[in-house]
């Protein structure tokens, strides 16, 4: 899914009030502030290479070749949010911030890498745009989270750009899952077939058409658990000139 | 007259209990005229009259707000409460019986497995419906498979002896997609007209008995219709010699059957559902294990959670 891991926030938080229970010790602190530093700076790349690629090439055709090193790199690089929760010093599920990183890990690696033909599509545009914005204003938060010095804009944003982005991003993901459909099943792509001595089978493009209506439950609970979230960080609009 | 008699020999304080909602601590119910030796289970029932829509497997009434709920053996009068109790309420949901969860999560795999045994339609290629399979072993792994959800049903008609008697009800959908769904699965390969059989098979009816008697054991230590909890020692049958070295034998010898299972089969989604379901064992054992350590001063040292020596 391409929003942003609403659970991963500090401020997204149910409790009103001052949280500064447990949190990261100093050198967590600090190695994280370097993490969300550099994911910044790695997507503000893949933005900047975005951007570059249109002006040079004058179209939107093929812009995912430009920025694909990047994209991979850095896209892959957050599973260590991941290890950040197992390891405590992120207050968030592991489960569902595995999912969310694991769902875009699939997407980059296990359909547009993995199938060619649907690199040159324009919903994996759609779908990068949307992840490299999110992604940026995400991080920042992160950032400015840990140094305690969060100006309102950026809460603001990483609570209101969802609501483009979100959708925006789920259907240039499912566009190109749908557009990879054709080729996976005429490859065989990742499919295992009967006989064989293990007795399994496996076929790529059912789970393929599986994902695609996963999207159906997960999309609205997500959706709306980070319109609640808006609701409930945004709504003290009197308390905006108070820093997190 | 009783009464008279009573209140003359010793003044008789009677309790008044209140309860509260935990989270929002409104007033809930108010019981005066409590017996000193009234349990929470029957204050419970006080409880359920004035409000029918909690019945008492719902109530979860603890003395704190966020502690842990108190037992419904437990004795008002030993409880650190006032001659005025105030209890806290919280609603677990609705309730379904252990027994009633069992039975459906364990017909379930029965039914499903002998459906892709007999290749009923639409399964398979129609040319292949309510065939059978030319192999062995495929025979074998439907007794075996039969057998073992059989015994479960058996074991939770008669033998099983639960400390609680009721569990969410969310849990049986959950269970029932985990044990029917596993069982569709491997039912659809080992049945499946391209199945390849192994060229040997392994001792899966060892542990399916050793299963049943650990089983046998467990409930022989519990008197019926109580609650009480002992340590398990092994008997003269040596089945229950593993006593000596594990404290969940009956986790190890499901393990044991299931690895019987998958070695027999051949098949990978059984080591899958073998590995999901030792992953799991292997939790609730370290858990039973743990607490057998705490309750029992005297708990044999060498004992592991399910594997000997190793975990």
């Amino acid at each position: 899914m391409s929003a942003a891991a609403p659970g991963t926030s500090k401020a997204a938080h149910s409790e009103v009030g001052p949280k500064k229970k447990k949190g990261p010790g100093a050198l967590a602190t600090a190695y994280l502030v370097i993490y969300n530093v550099v994911m910044t700076a790695g997507w503000l790349v893949i933005a900047v290479g975005l951007v570059r690629a249109y002006l040079a090439r004058g179209s939107y055709h093929g812009l995912y070749y430009s920025i694909e090193k990047p994209l991979k790199f850095f896209q892959t690089g957050a599973i260590l949010e991941i290890l950040h929760c197992a390891v405590g010093i992120v207050p968030s599920s592991v489960v569902l911030t595995g999912f969310q990183v694991m769902s875009r890990v699939f997407l980059t690696w296990a359909v547009t890498h993995s199938v060619r033909e649907v690199q040159s599509e324009d919903s994996v545009l759609l779908f990068v745009t949307a992840w490299t914005i999110t992604e940026i204003i995400r991080y920042s938060f992160y950032t400015f989270s840990l140094l305690n010095h969060l100006p309102y804009l950026i809460k603001w944003a990483r609570y209101t750009f969802f609501i483009v982005l979100y959708p925006m991003g789920v259907t240039g993901e499912l566009l190109t899952i749908y557009a990879a459909l054709p080729y996976v099943q005429k490859t065989g792509l990742y499919s295992v077939t009967l006989p064989n001595k293990y007795n399994f089978s496996f076929d790529y493009y059912t789970f393929l058409i599986l994902v695609m209506i996963s999207y159906i439950p997960l999309f609205p609970q997500l959706y709306f658990h980070m319109i609640r979230q808006r609701k409930k960080v945004l709504g003290h609009i009197e308390d905006y000139s108070k820093v997190e | 007259m009783k009464e008279t008699w009573r209140t003359a020999k010793k003044a008789v304080v009677f309790f008044e209990v209140e309860i509260l909602d935990a989270k929002t601590k409104d007033k809930l119910c108010f019981l005066d005229k409590v017996e000193p030796n009234a349990t929470i289970g029957e204050i419970k029932s006080m409880f359920h009259k004035s409000h029918p829509q909690w019945y008492p497997a719902r109530q979860s009434i603890r003395l704190d707000p966020k502690g842990k709920s108190l037992k419904d053996e437990d004795v008002l009068q030993h409880l650190p409460v006032g001659t005025t109790a105030t209890f806290y309420f919280r609603d677990l949901g609705a309730q379904i019986s252990w027994v009633t969860v069992f039975l459906t999560e364990y017909t379930g795999p029965l039914v499903i497995y002998l459906m892709f045994y007999f290749r009923v339609p639409f399964i398979y290629a129609p040319k292949y419906d309510f065939t059978t399979s030319k192999h062995w072993v495929v025979h074998l792994a439907c007794m075996c498979h039969s057998f073992h959800y059989v015994k479960r049903l058996l074991e939770t008609l008669f033998v099983h002896r639960f400390s609680h008697g009721t569990m969410p009800l969310r849990n049986i959908f959950k269970n029932c997609t985990y044990y029917w769904g596993f069982a569709a699965w491997m039912a659809y390969y080992i049945n499946h007209p391209l199945y390849t059989p192994p060229s040997k098979y392994t001792c899966t009816y060892f542990c399916q008995i050793g299963n049943f008697s650990i089983h046998v054991a467990l409930r022989n230590l519990r008197p019926p219709g109580s609650k009480t909890r002992k340590i398990p020692y092994p008997t003269k049958n040596p089945f229950t010699w593993i006593f000596l070295l594990v404290s969940c034998p009956n986790y190890t010898y499901e393990l044991g059957s299931w690895l019987g299972f998958t070695l027999m089969t051949q098949c990978l989604p059984v080591a899958f559902f073998t590995l999901v379901g030792f992953i799991q064992m292997t939790v609730w054992a370290k858990g039973k294990h743990r607490s057998y350590l705490k309750e029992f001063r005297d708990y044999p040292p060498l004992r592991s959670p399910i594997l000997p020596f190793i975990l």
